[in-house]
């Protein structure tokens, strides 16, 4: 029952409630194009930083230089310097970080969402996940340092680096993939469950291809971050100057497969974009914002495996 | 959605297999097949090591190589300790902590000055007012508690114009020397200033706004010139600008310094690093004006590299800043 006298005569009059219909709509109008706004200033700073790189590495990114400044390493010159070594490092540093962190953060968000006992233990272990989360890069340095290069014995090496992004990233990968699982809608599990489908069979062949979506979305967002990082690699002594290749992961002799590459001492495009970006001429300014295009489209490139996954696996599902 | 399940297990599968195997493979197979030199350390020196180890690469055809990182004096000196690196590129002399560590673990090293850096304090291009700075009103401007922000407090005659001060962050080797050799200990300074470890913001700084003074290395100021001014420094015999000459014959003080490269000393007994060395210094003049800081005479170079024949170890500055140091003190030290 309606008591606001001022309520009930509007209730009675037509006039007013068209008058009150109008008015919200007003208010939404309002509110989609404040929306409009929000996003138009997300996107234009994107807009523009992008073309500002565009524009200021130009010179070196136009199809008569980019060849050769993907394919020479760095140096002293600004006109020879490249970044070969950096987007091979920044390539195979990243690759490690996949192999080791997409299995283990799906496995540990798989375990902690579907079978982990709900008690305080569980509890203690989602906070500090989640606080993990946001701890700040270079502490994640120090760790690696301490544990891969000295305890391990890895050396600065790629598996050291890409070891030391995966940590980065587990906690991002785990707790998206339990949110993408807990989304799942629960008659999917109850269908499963009701046909005779073991807890396994219905994580398997339904919740985790339903979820997939997100979980990829968590790995894209781990993989750019990783692939921008700094502090961390250069805490375990990734390398400015370097003009040799890691050794070739295929071989023309058998076993055709060698590890060696995981050995080998590195550098990477952020590292190299900080150092040029602080030097003297201003010519390594132009260098800078070329190798943080590069650096852009290698991301993008990296993500696009899971971006087309997540593209297949989302057709596919219709609730 | 069976063919999904399968291609997540089919994915899971190799990255088991992946993982397994790039943990299980041992160190033992990381030799590569061209001998490394590993060399790390200060940010300013890296320009002049670069350059050493690239025209010494290409002239040996790729059969050596050569690695630069920088993690700082400090954080070089830290690896070159415990043995990690062949050569330690360094902005100041070895410190007496640096010492102790590198006793501790048997490591002895060559001590090899390379170039000379002149710091140089800049003005913007419409100050018209401060052509030259004695050391008292550089200390009065950047003492710690200092009170100046005006450039009128500096020198009785100079304009009514706030004065704002750009210099390096507390990190860095310039700042370290800067305030030494200025306000009489090193890191005490004021700190109600613009810092930035990257120059290029500091050289924005000062070019934004006229009553703006900042410093840096000399590099960043010939790279501007330009944008900027340089102060000529009065050190009680007259104001002098920064340039090659002033600092080789030692007038440009307190605010050059030598910067300097480590060598191990076991290092060295390998051929290549050997090489390597004998061609950075023998090649001194020219990668060091490439670098853009100034070069020592070739005389000098001389003596270095006969020092570095000798394999003579140690320090001879006893783990303390060098400051006001003059080209001959530095070789005659050096060569003691």
């Amino acid at each position: 029952m309606v008591h606001n006298p001022k309520l009930v005569a509007v209730l009675h009059n037509p006039v007013a409630i068209a008058e009150s219909i109008q008015q919200r709509k007003r208010w939404e109008q309002i509110f989609i194009l404040l929306g409009w706004f929000s996003l138009l200033v997300a996107l234009l700073t994107l807009v523009v930083l992008v073309a500002d790189l565009l524009i200021r590495g130009w010179p070196l990114l136009n199809p008569n230089f980019l060849p050769k400044f993907l394919s020479s390493p760095p140096s002293s010159d600004p006109e020879e310097a490249g970044i070969l070594t950096a987007w091979v490092g920044s390539l195979l540093v990243i690759l490690v970080t996949i192999v080791v962190a997409v299995p283990l953060g799906i496995g540990a968000g798989i375990y902690l969402e579907e079978y982990a006992p709900k008690n305080w233990l569980l509890d203690f272990i989602e906070i500090n996940i989640t606080n993990l989360a946001g701890v700040p890069s270079i502490i994640y340095g120090l760790l690696a340092l301490g544990f891969f290069v000295y305890i391990l014995n890895w050396g600065e090496s790629i598996l050291t680096a890409g070891c030391t992004l995966a940590l980065l990233i587990l906690p991002v990968v785990i707790v998206t993939t339990r949110e993408s699982l807990r989304a799942i809608p629960i008659g999917i599990r109850e269908g499963a469950y009701s046909v005779g489908a073991s807890r396994w069979q219905t994580i398997f062949d339904h919740v985790l291809p339903y979820s997939m979506g997100g979980i990829l979305t968590g790995i894209i967002v781990g993989v750019s971050r990783a692939l921008g990082e700094t502090a961390p690699l250069v805490t375990i002594g990734a390398l400015t100057f370097i003009t040799f290749l890691p050794d070739a992961p295929i071989k023309a002799e058998p076993p055709f497969i060698s590890f060696n590459w995981l050995w080998s001492p590195f550098t990477v495009l952020p590292i190299q974009m900080f150092n040029w970006v602080s030097r003297p001429q201003e010519a390594f300014q132009i260098n800078s914002a070329a190798a943080g295009v590069v650096l852009l489209v290698l991301t993008l490139l990296v993500n696009s495996i899971a971006i087309y996954l997540r593209y297949r696996f989302r057709k596919s599902i219709k609730f | 959605m069976s063919i999904s399940a399968k291609n997540i297990a089919r994915l899971g599968m190799v990255a088991a297999i992946a993982a397994i195997s790039s943990t299980v493979v041992p160190a033992a197979f990381s030799q590569q097949s061209a001998p490394v030199i590993r060399i790390d350390g200060s940010s300013t020196v890296y320009p002049v090591t670069e350059a050493a180890a690239e025209q010494f690469q290409k002239q040996q055809g790729g059969k050596i190589r050569v690695t630069v990182g920088i993690s700082g004096t400090g954080g070089g000196f830290k690896k070159f300790c415990r043995g990690e690196t062949d050569i330690s590129n360094a902005s100041r002399p070895i410190l007496a902590k640096e010492i102790e560590e590198c006793k501790k673990n048997n490591i002895q090293y060559i001590e090899l000055p390379v170039a000379y850096d002149a710091m140089t304090v800049v003005i913007n291009p419409q100050n018209s007012w401060a052509k030259s700075l004695t050391v008292e009103e550089l200390k009065k401007m950047w003492e710690p508690d200092s009170k100046i922000n005006n450039w009128s407090q500096v020198r009785s005659g100079f304009p009514n114009l706030p004065l704002k001060l750009f210099g390096p962050g507390a990190d860095s080797g310039t700042f370290d020397y800067f305030t030494e050799a200025i306000n009489g200990k090193a890191k005490a300074s004021r700190k109600d200033y613009t810092a930035s470890e990257d120059d290029n913001v500091l050289v924005q700084g000062v070019t934004r706004d006229r009553g703006a003074l900042g410093y840096f290395g000399y590099a960043y100021y010939v790279e501007n010139k330009n944008k900027l001014k340089a102060v000529a420094i009065d050190n009680g015999k007259g104001p002098v600008m920064p340039s090659d000459k002033t600092v080789l014959n030692g007038t440009y003080q307190p605010l050059s310094r030598p910067i300097f490269i480590y060598v191990n000393a076991n290092s060295a007994k390998r051929p290549e690093v050997r090489q390597f060395v004998t061609y950075y210094l023998s090649n001194g003049p020219a990668i060091v004006k490439k670098a853009k800081y100034v070069p020592l005479p070739s005389s000098a170079y001389k003596a270095i590299l006969a020092k570095f024949d000798k394999n003579q170890v140690g320090t001879a500055f006893g783990g303390k800043e060098a400051i006001g140091l003059k080209l001959d003190d530095l070789i005659k030290r050096g060569l003691q």
